[in-house]
């Protein structure tokens, strides 16, 4: 029993005596452990501090693309830069509303989609008037794609539609802006040369710190149906379709049946590239979640050299250790130590010096990214923290720059001669 | 003395160092045998040869020709961590400069062979007190080396040695950094560890040292010029009183 149970105990109990050995060399040398481990300390807590500053950057975008909704569809007709469509009037790729018609149908993956175009133009209530406004020409499933909905009065109706009205609704902002009553419907303001009725108030847009920024003009909006923007133009404008499918998940098939309905209404000869663009959110999601985490990774690797610059001031200081107890290391092989033992001794001596290192730095890392979280006026970097794997993996290099640094000092003790070696002055 | 079994047979010994294209043969076909609860003087000059005895007796060199065998186990033919072993577990060692560790207490310095023993050794810390109270230390087992006087230091250091109950006790000059009072008390102990069976192997240079041992090995040149009981060892000026019972 003693034999099998032995050989385990023994390493753990060889283990436990390297570790307490090298934490009582380690405490012996204070100021000196301090100064070696300080390349690690700095090393791991800049690391820790970089992933944290781009890992709250990304939440922060994350969290506004949530938002503004994952599961959103753009449609836009573009002219393709090969095949047949290459050199075709511009005129001849625009969307027409009728192509969009039984598109609900079809596509069973798409919740609900708005016709869209956004111009610029003046208004005018009573005396005030306000140049460059944003007046967009929408249909009623825009308020559920965009979460705004009306908060007065109603949405434009079908008949609004058809018969292209001449209704509006406004934004909260831009209805305070222009000095009207809280409830301002069946006021008419003057949008360019032609005179609406505002029939409701749309909800402000949500304030986002990355994308759409908001402030300034952007929070003043007027919209109108779209079927009156477009006979207004003369049928003749461009546009695009802003859809929703049912769910983030399932864009992937919304963006495949809407391409599938729309060659076909738009009549693109199979293998020619189509005339118009599908983009959804989520791959736009995926593709920054691509980037922002290859950017991190980057930034991880180029901090993490300074680590390696680290465990050169460990392998100096483990060299000078090596050295100063030259006899000490005698006398272990004259009463029985073996290379293996002196060899963990040292490595030990060393990941323990590391990983110490490898804590403060952690700690300082969590301090900077406080601090860099509390910022005042910088507000993009309010969600830094530092993930789980990357604490982990601090901890888990600096144990490696301990072994890989602390191996030629080691070996180096295991290798003395014990003659020698208790000779020495 | 015959009838004992023998601890350490050498056989045609040689130690040869290679200085450039010099040879030095610093051991040069020694025999001996030394057989169990012998108490051995190996005496000579500076480069007689008996420093390279000592470190070829105690496992920390290797010869370069002959056989070695250590109770009945042949060494010249082990690998290092074998050797490691047979030092840990077979012989004691007591320096002329203590070599205790100077951040640990009495009872550490004298557990440290128990730390490289192959068995799991439970009682460590009462092995250590009972080898401690051995040598007569059993009160100052938390001194620190530089709490502890000279003779201490030694004491504690043939404690250490003495943990593993090693077949033989090799001492290197263990006089050699005492006064001639605590240099007594040493040879005094070693002699009470004779009487309690142990086989003592002792290098020195000084001739008041050696006759405490029953037996002396002579070297010169790497040769033993003469191996007889302390009685008979004729090289004597004088005789300190007291020596060689």
């Amino acid at each position: 029993m003693n034999t099998i149970l032995s050989l385990p105990i023994r390493l753990l109990r060889l283990m436990a005596q390297s570790i307490s050995l090298a934490l009582v060399q380690i405490w012996v040398n204070k100021t000196r452990s301090v100064l070696t481990t300080l390349g690690i300390i700095i090393g791991v807590a800049s690391v820790t501090a970089v992933i944290a500053a781009l890992s709250g950057l990304k939440a922060k975008i994350m969290s506004d693309i949530e938002t503004f909704g994952t599961n959103r569809i753009f449609i836009w007709p573009t002219r393709p830069d090969t095949g047949k469509y290459k050199n075709v009037p511009w005129d001849s790729i625009r969307f027409k509303p009728e192509q969009f018609e039984g598109l609900l149908t079809y596509c069973p993956s798409v919740a609900s989609f708005t016709q869209i175009d956004d111009e610029r133009d003046s208004i005018r209530y009573k005396e005030k008037t306000l140049e460059r406004i944003r007046l967009s020409g929408i249909e009623s499933a825009w308020h559920q794609i965009e979460s705004r909905p009306v908060i007065i009065g109603r949405a434009f109706s079908a008949i609004d539609q058809t018969q292209a009205r001449s209704v509006c609704l406004l934004s909260q902002n831009l209805r305070d802006k222009l000095g009207m009553d809280r409830d301002c419907t069946n006021e008419l303001v003057t949008i360019g040369y032609r005179t609406y009725r505002v029939i409701g108030v749309v909800e402000n847009r949500p304030s986002m710190s990355m994308i759409g920024g908001a402030g300034g003009n952007e929070d003043y909006e007027v919209f109108i149906p779209f079927q009156t923007m477009y006979r207004n133009s003369g049928n003749r404008m461009w546009f695009m379709v802003m859809a929703a499918s049912k769910s983030a998940d399932v864009s992937e098939e919304a963006k495949a049946e809407i391409t599938f309905f729309l060659r076909q209404r738009r009549h693109i000869e199979p293998g020619e590239p189509p005339t118009f663009n599908v983009q959804t959110v989520e791959s736009e999601v995926r593709t920054f979640q691509k980037i922002a985490t290859r950017f991190t990774l980057v930034a991880g690797a180029i901090v993490g050299i300074s680590l390696l610059v680290g465990g050169i001031g460990i392998m100096n200081i483990m060299l000078v250790s090596v050295s100063e107890r030259t006899r000490e290391i005698g006398l272990r092989k004259a009463v029985g130590a073996g290379f293996a033992a002196i060899l963990t001794q040292f490595l030990v001596e060393a990941v323990v010096l590391c990983c110490i290192g490898g804590l403060i730095g952690l700690g300082l890392g969590q301090l900077l990214t406080t601090i860099i979280a509390h910022i005042p006026q910088v507000d993009i970097l309010d969600k830094a923290y530092i993930p789980a794997w990357a604490a982990l993996m601090s901890l888990g290099f600096s144990a490696f720059v301990g072994i890989f640094f602390g191996l030629f000092p080691a070996v180096k003790a295991a290798r003395l001669d014990p003659i020698e070696a208790l000779r020495h002055e | 003395m015959s009838e004992k079994p023998v601890v350490i047979r050498l056989h045609d010994i040689r130690r040869i160092y290679k200085v450039g294209s010099e040879q030095i043969r610093a051991l040069d076909g020694v025999s001996l045998e030394i057989y169990q609860n012998e108490y051995v003087a190996v005496m000579g000059h500076s480069g007689s040869g008996k420093s390279t005895l000592m470190n070829l007796l105690g496992c920390l060199d290797r010869a370069t020709s002959g056989v070695y065998e250590l109770d009945k186990q042949d060494t010249t033919r082990m690998g290092n961590s074998d050797l490691a072993r047979v030092r840990n577990e077979k012989i004691g060692f007591v320096f002329q400069s203590f070599e205790l560790l100077p951040r640990f207490s009495a009872l550490k310095n004298v557990e440290l062979p128990l730390i490289y023993s192959r068995q799991a050794v439970w009682n460590r810390k009462e092995l250590a007190h009972k080898a401690l109270e051995r040598v007569g230390l059993g009160e100052r087992t938390s001194h620190r080396p530089n709490q502890l006087s000279g003779g201490e230091k030694q004491r504690v250091a043939v404690a250490r040695a003495l943990i593993n109950n090693p077949s033989i006790l090799l001492a290197d000059e263990p006089t050699g950094n005492l006064d001639s009072k605590t240099s007594e008390e040493i040879l005094g102990l070693f002699r009470r560890l004779h009487e309690e069976g142990q086989t003592i192997i002792m290098v020195t240079h000084e001739a008041d040292v050696a006759c405490h041992a029953k037996r002396i090995i002579r070297m010169r040149d790497g040769k033993v010029i003469s191996d007889l009981p302390t009685e008979e060892d004729t090289v004597w000026t004088h005789r300190p009183a007291g020596a060689g019972r």
